[in-house]
């Protein structure tokens, strides 16, 4: 018998007495909260990310704000247009860039797909303004820009708003401030293999 | 290369080592009152807001379902693993998963591969197994990197070198990183940060030239063929991403029916876990991605005891664990022996169940003695996530053993307890036996009793038995009454 028809037996063996599966409770939902967005800002902030917050005409001028003079940046390529950065170095990742040449870029600005208030994480969908998983990893700089409309409250939110670029196949990835460890002595870490340093743009009329 | 749990004492035995060692209480004790109580403000926070215990239920829920219909949700996740361009394997048991990783590595001409912290990778032993092979597996998560540079064992699911303190931690890393690549700095300190800077550096050559990376999974989703990673440092998304192969291992209780499901894991497991609102970073992918991280991927699908544990009708909730590692941190004999007792990869009250339920009982004496290794709180069940009723799988666990051990020679626990049930079935003997409570006492402290008083305190005999008192005062009426025991009145 292969692994697989002998596992699959066991496992119907194993459940010989079960008559039916009970459908799982519905979980609770958070209490909503006036502004989800301020949420967001403060929750993201407490990762010790730096969080801006712009209106839509001001998001070139933040940008050249938080990137520092003469650093290197990569974007993907559906978001170089949209953004001002002129006069820079940029590198529009075409996917042939390798770890290696990646290693020596020291920013990459994307979009994102999902902001969630009440955990204070980004998630990114790798669309065309996110870009392939590995320029969002490797350069030590991460500069994320949120939707104002695209912060949602609570994961259960998130999860039903990702639900189409999953079923489209798509990878996700979920950040919550820089990369972190807490291994020794359980005293928290910001920066180890991921972006040391997490910058989160946040976009919308509601504050200058 | 760290080393195996292989001929480890039973628990009684090596937790007595531990309790000698005052280093490891000290780590311990700091780090489990620091998680514990990080872990408590945000079940408050949560509470403020929404309702913990329902969540817990709803996580427990998802979990229970996928269980109870096991066959059909792996065929199905199967299905869609296939359709999304993974390869999916099957293995019996550890030997064959390890077989099955080693022939994907040695089919692409590696030497080495990089791994993400996997405790099912843990399990089967795959770091001796690909060794052998002559393929070395690098661990990228810090604590596993302090404990394979440092040859030694884990001791906590999620901190696995949580037994090491700051400056052991530097002594390990300046001894050992230099004879498996780049070497630590001459001048580093013991201060965390410099100490994870380090890592970074050392790791860093690593993920940029690995070509075959292993990684286990949180979750597996039958519903759309998805693979989810949660961790911190970022060392699992280099694993999952740049490398040109992926191999993860995942136990067959990992599936969930569908991605919605995913909710209450998601929000309960980082808050159980590490005393987060959310883990750094999640990674979720589902086969392969065209021009997006690896592009080839394998799913090795996992038994290795878990239809055994799933065939025992009180045992099989353990399945739904999440290893968040909540019930080690609470736990009042974790907390005081550490994680290296257990003889396993997997410590503490969900160790102490999940051990002897994958391994069955009856043939090993260390499997045999970690149910008994719990006072039986409660406090690992009220922490649980997904609302494993520890306690009542230790109670059925223990009896298991004792079954197992029927016939042959019996134990002198065996003949106690024999004994007791001839003196308490009747009352007249039971009565004669009361009288020789207190030279009964002597005996057994001399004697059978050695090993249970070794942790214990036996309680002074009375100086008079309850009959005896009950007789002289007219059951309590007459305080004064005429002592006509033995003993002097108080």
């Amino acid at each position: 018998m292969s692994a697989r028809d002998e596992i699959l037996t066991r496992v119907r063996a194993a459940l010989a007495d079960v008559t039916g599966v009970p459908a799982p409770p519905i979980a609770p939902r958070r209490s909503g909260v006036d502004d989800v967005v301020a949420l967001f800002a403060e929750r993201v902030a407490d990762y010790r990310a730096v969080v801006l917050r712009t209106a839509p005409d001001g998001l070139s001028a933040a940008l050249g704000k938080v990137l520092p003079e003469g650093a290197s940046v990569v974007v993907p390529p559906g978001l170089e247009s949209s953004l001002g950065l002129r006069g820079r170095e940029v590198v529009v990742d075409d996917g042939e860039l390798t770890a290696a040449q990646l290693d020596q870029i020291d920013v990459v600005v994307t979009g994102s797909a999902v902001g969630i208030a009440e955990t204070g994480t980004i998630v990114l969908d790798h669309g065309p303004d996110q870009g392939r998983r590995a320029i969002t990893l490797v350069p030590d700089t991460h500069v994320c820009i949120v939707r104002a409309e695209h912060v949602v409250l609570d994961v259960p939110d998130a999860i039903a708003v990702l639900r189409p670029a999953v079923l489209d196949g798509r990878p996700l990835t979920w950040i919550s401030g820089p990369s972190a460890t807490s291994d020794i002595e359980l005293s928290r870490v910001e920066g180890v293999h991921g972006p040391r340093n997490l910058v989160v743009l946040i976009v919308g009329d509601t504050e200058g | 290369m760290s080393g195996t749990f292989v001929g480890m004492p039973t628990f009684p035995v090596a937790a007595r080592e531990a309790l000698e060692d005052t280093q490891l209480r000290h780590n311990l004790a700091h780090a489990t009152s620091t998680i514990r109580a990080k872990r408590a403000r945000l079940v408050d926070e949560v509470n403020d807001v929404s309702d913990w215990e329902a969540l817990r239920l709803a996580g427990a829920g998802v979990k229970e379902a996928a269980l109870l219909d096991l066959e059909h949700q792996l065929v199905r996740l199967e299905e869609t693993l296939t359709a999304n361009g993974a390869v999916v394997h099957w293995a019996r048991d550890a030997e064959e998963a390890c077989r099955i990783v080693a022939t994907v590595a040695k089919s692409h001409h590696v030497d080495e591969v990089v791994k993400v912290k996997s405790m099912v990778t843990q399990e089967i032993g795959l770091n001796e197994a690909l060794a052998a092979e002559g393929i070395a597996a690098w661990e990228t998560d810090l604590a596993e990197l302090i404990v394979q540079l440092g040859d030694d064992l884990p001791s906590h699911i999620l901190v696995p070198a949580i037994h090491r303190n700051r400056s052991e931690v530097r002594e390990i890393f300046l001894r050992a990183m230099k004879t498996v690549g780049r070497p630590a700095p001459s001048d580093l300190t013991d201060e965390p940060a410099v100490l994870a800077a380090a890592a970074r550096e050392h790791l860093r050559e690593k993920f940029l030239r690995a070509r075959v990376g292993v990684s286990g999974a949180n979750f597996a989703v039958a519903e759309t063929g998805t693979l989810v990673v949660v961790e911190s440092e970022g060392n699992g998304r280099m694993c999952l991403t740049l490398p040109e192969v992926l191999v993860s291992v995942v136990g067959i209780e990992k599936v969930v029916s569908s991605w919605d499901e995913l909710d209450p894991l998601l929000r309960l497991l980082p808050r159980s876990s590490t005393g987060e609102r959310m883990n750094p970073y999640t990674s979720t992918w589902s086969g392969v991605t065209p021009g997006d991280g690896p592009q080839e991927v394998h799913v090795v699908l996992l038994d290795n005891g878990r239809t055994r544990a799933l065939a025992d009708q009180v045992g099989r909730q353990a399945l739904r664990c999440i290893r968040c590692s909540a019930c080690l941190n609470v736990c009042p004999v974790y907390e005081r022996t550490g994680g290296h007792a257990y003889g396993s990869v997997y410590p503490g009250p969900i160790g102490a169940i999940l051990n002897p339920l994958l391994k069955g009982v009856g043939h090993d004496e260390q499997v045999d003695s970690l149910p008994y290794a719990s006072s039986l709180c409660g406090a690992c069940f009220e922490v649980c996530p997904v609302r494993i009723d520890i306690p009542s799988v230790l109670v059925d666990q223990r009896v298991k053993v004792v079954d197992a051990h029927r016939g042959g020679m019996p134990k002198a626990e065996a003949l106690a307890f024999k004994g007791a049930a001839v003196a308490l079935s009747d009352g007249r003997r039971l009565g004669l036996g009361e009288r020789f409570t207190k030279a009964g006492l002597g005996i057994a402290k001399r004697f059978g009793a050695a090993k249970w008083t070794a942790a214990r305190d036996l309680p002074p005999a009375p100086a008079e038995s309850f009959r005896a008192w009950w007789k002289r005062t007219d059951g309590g009426r007459n305080e004064r009454g005429r002592n006509t025991g033995k003993g002097g009145n108080r």
